[in-house]
Order: structure tokens, then C-alpha cells, then sequence
């Protein structure tokens, strides 16, 4: 894993463990958890609610404003939300250095 | 004692938003305000940031400082806006997307970063916009300002709702015509036959303003939410 990525890996959880602290549903501390779709922990409110603070969160640790909810991100086949490592792999490729 | 409550408004450098951002430091509050250009004079107690309201990436770091340094927001005020009086037969399509581009993209800016920082640590905030008795009067001349305007009311209804389970309201006051630069180009017959139309009929004064937002701003008020006032009867 990348440095970046691991970072953004950083990120995600301790925007998880926010988000764990202030609902009734909470997200598992996992790359492998499913936010979205079949067998996902949040509901599309609990989902605003969990980008935001994962957008606060990278934005914490990367100095940098973010947007994770851009037209791309929304017109991807694979939503980068449907998963913790689908958001950790969409948030690492966003932010890697370019050449 | 409760802590300092704060407050950001939107075009501080004249007019209305200026006389805001007096006003409620003067109540107590800790004011930030933002305009492309400085304030002519500065305001103890207030805080400027050059920030165009039409750009996003401005915005977004306007919001990423506040955070930075600690700075919560309890209320927003977007009072930035412009005007344009043409006939549609003679307006540019430039002045159609300036005017849409601070009165409506500015507004909804804004609303979006600010609910995001008030909904942080999950205490809400009230949000407050700008409408305009252009849109119910339908004033013939100011199709495009009355359009943005009636766009904002939109906003204000439908983001009182998606911002609800954050605990924040949204709502607009609609000023009649005050005596600002926004209208100094406005013939004097065009504000007479405005105000003639007012159910009370006079010009309207920055005080007329921010009652309305002080009643938006109670405690009180946590359940007033998607209303547009309208001043002076319209």
C-alpha cells in the first residue's frame, strides 16, 4: 500500500470512529465493510453524514480542501462508496501525486 | 456564560452587509465577513476574508481556515449579491450568468460549506438568505435578478429540510428596496412606483433587515425553518 494510501486509509477510520460515536448504526473498522447496497451499515442520511466527516477528516490530514462527491465519483459504475476500502482506493487515487 | 457566538456574512464591504456585520458586533457576536475587496474601514471585532463567493475553491478554503484554527459557525448570513435592470430583449447573456453566479451559485456555496462545519460537532446553526420582493412583484425589468432570487427561495425551502436532521434552519428575508448601491442606478420614478406597491409605503431601512434575521436567530426560533419574509407587505 501506498503511502498515500495508507494515509487515506488513516483517515477513513478515524472519520469511522467519529461517525461511531454520534449513530445508532455504526461502520465497522474494516476495509471489507459495506456501506451501501446489500448487507451496508448506513442509510443514505447516515451516508451524508458519514462523506462529510470523512471529507473534514482528509482534509485534517492532507492540508487540503477536498471534494469526494464530484461527477466522476457519482457517475462511476462502482460506486466508491459501496465499501470502506472502495472509499480508501477512490481518496488515494484522488489525491496521489500526479507525474 | 455561553461562548462567543459566531457569525459569517457574505459581501461585508458596503451596503447592508457592512451594516450586518456592525450590528452584530455590536450584539456580541464574533463576525466574519468575506468580499472580493477589503472593507473600506476596519471593524473591531470582525474578521475579512477576500474571498470570491463564486469561487468554489475560494469558498472551500475560506470553510478549511475556519476549521483549522478551531472557529465553529453558528450562523450564516449570504447577503452578497448584484443586480441587473434590463429588459430581457437587451440583456447579455453574460450579465445572466454573473448575476446567477453570485446570487444563486454564491448562496448555494456557501449554504453547503457552512452546514458542513455547523453539523462538525452536531450544536446546528441557522442559516440565513437573501431574497427580494422583485420575485413576488414581478417586476418587469429585473427578470434576471428577480429569476436568481427566486431560485435562492427554492434553496431556502428545500435545504430547511435536507438540513433539518443537522439541526439547522434555513430561511430568507426579502427587503424592498434600501438605500444602497445595489439600486443607485435605479431611477427615482422605478423605486416610487416600487413602493407604491408595498402594502406599507416606504423605502425600506437596514433596521427593517435585521429584525427579521434577529427573529431567524432566537433561541427560540429552532422551529422556523424554509420561511421567506417579505418586508414592507408585499
Amino acid at each position: 500500500m501506498s503511502e498515500t494510501a495508507e494515509k487515506a486509509r488513516q483517515s477513513v477510520l478515524r472519520a469511522i470512529d467519529e461517525y461511531n460515536g454520534s449513530e445508532e448504526r455504526t461502520i465497522p473498522r474494516s476495509t471489507e465493510a459495506v456501506l451501501l447496497g446489500p448487507g451496508g451499515v448506513v442509510d443514505s442520511l447516515g451516508l451524508v453524514r458519514f462523506i462529510v466527516i470523512v471529507e473534514r477528516c482528509v482534509e485534517d490530514d492532507f492540508e487540503i480542501a477536498v471534494s469526494l462527491t464530484d461527477e466522476k465519483a457519482l457517475s462511476e459504475r462502482n460506486s466508491p462508496f459501496r465499501s470502506v476500502g472502495a472509499l480508501v482506493d477512490y481518496i488515494a487515487a484522488c489525491l496521489a501525486p500526479r507525474p | 456564560m455561553s461562548p462567543t457566538r459566531t457569525m459569517l456574512i457574505t459581501g461585508t464591504r458596503k451596503g447592508i452587509g457592512r451594516h450586518l456585520a456592525e450590528y452584530y458586533v455590536g450584539r456580541g457576536y464574533r463576525v466574519f465577513g468575506c468580499s472580493r475587496g477589503e472593507p473600506d474601514e476596519p471593524l473591531a471585532g470582525y474578521e475579512h476574508f477576500r474571498t470570491d463567493v463564486t469561487d468554489e475553491a475560494g469558498v472551500k478554503e475560506l470553510f478549511r481556515q475556519l476549521r483549522a484554527r478551531g472557529d465553529r459557525l453558528d450562523v450564516l448570513i449570504n447577503n452578497a449579491g448584484i443586480a441587473s435592470m434590463n429588459h430581457v430583449l437587451l440583456t447579455p447573456m453574460k450579465t445572466v450568468e454573473r448575476v446567477f453566479a453570485t446570487n444563486v451559485f454564491g448562496t448555494f456555496l456557501f449554504c453547503r460549506e457552512a452546514a458542513r462545519l455547523m453539523s462538525a460537532d452536531r450544536r446546528g446553526g441557522r442559516i440565513v438568505n437573501f431574497a427580494t420582493v422583485a420575485t413576488p412583484l414581478r417586476l418587469e425589468g429585473e427578470a434576471i435578478y428577480a429569476a436568481s432570487k427566486a431560485a435562492v427561495e427554492s434553496l431556502t425551502r428545500i435545504m430547511a429540510r435536507e438540513f433539518a436532521p443537522f439541526g439547522i434552519t434555513v430561511n430568507a428575508v426579502g427587503p424592498t428596496p434600501v438605500a444602497t448601491d445595489l439600486i443607485r442606478s435605479v431611477p427615482k420614478e422605478k423605486i416610487d412606483a416600487l413602493i407604491a406597491r408595498q402594502a406599507i409605503r416606504r423605502m425600506g431601512e437596514l433596521r427593517d433587515i435585521s429584525n427579521v434575521i434577529d427573529f431567524f436567530l432566537r433561541e427560540e426560533s429552532d422551529f422556523v425553518t424554509g420561511q421567506v419574509v417579505f418586508l414592507g407587505g408585499v
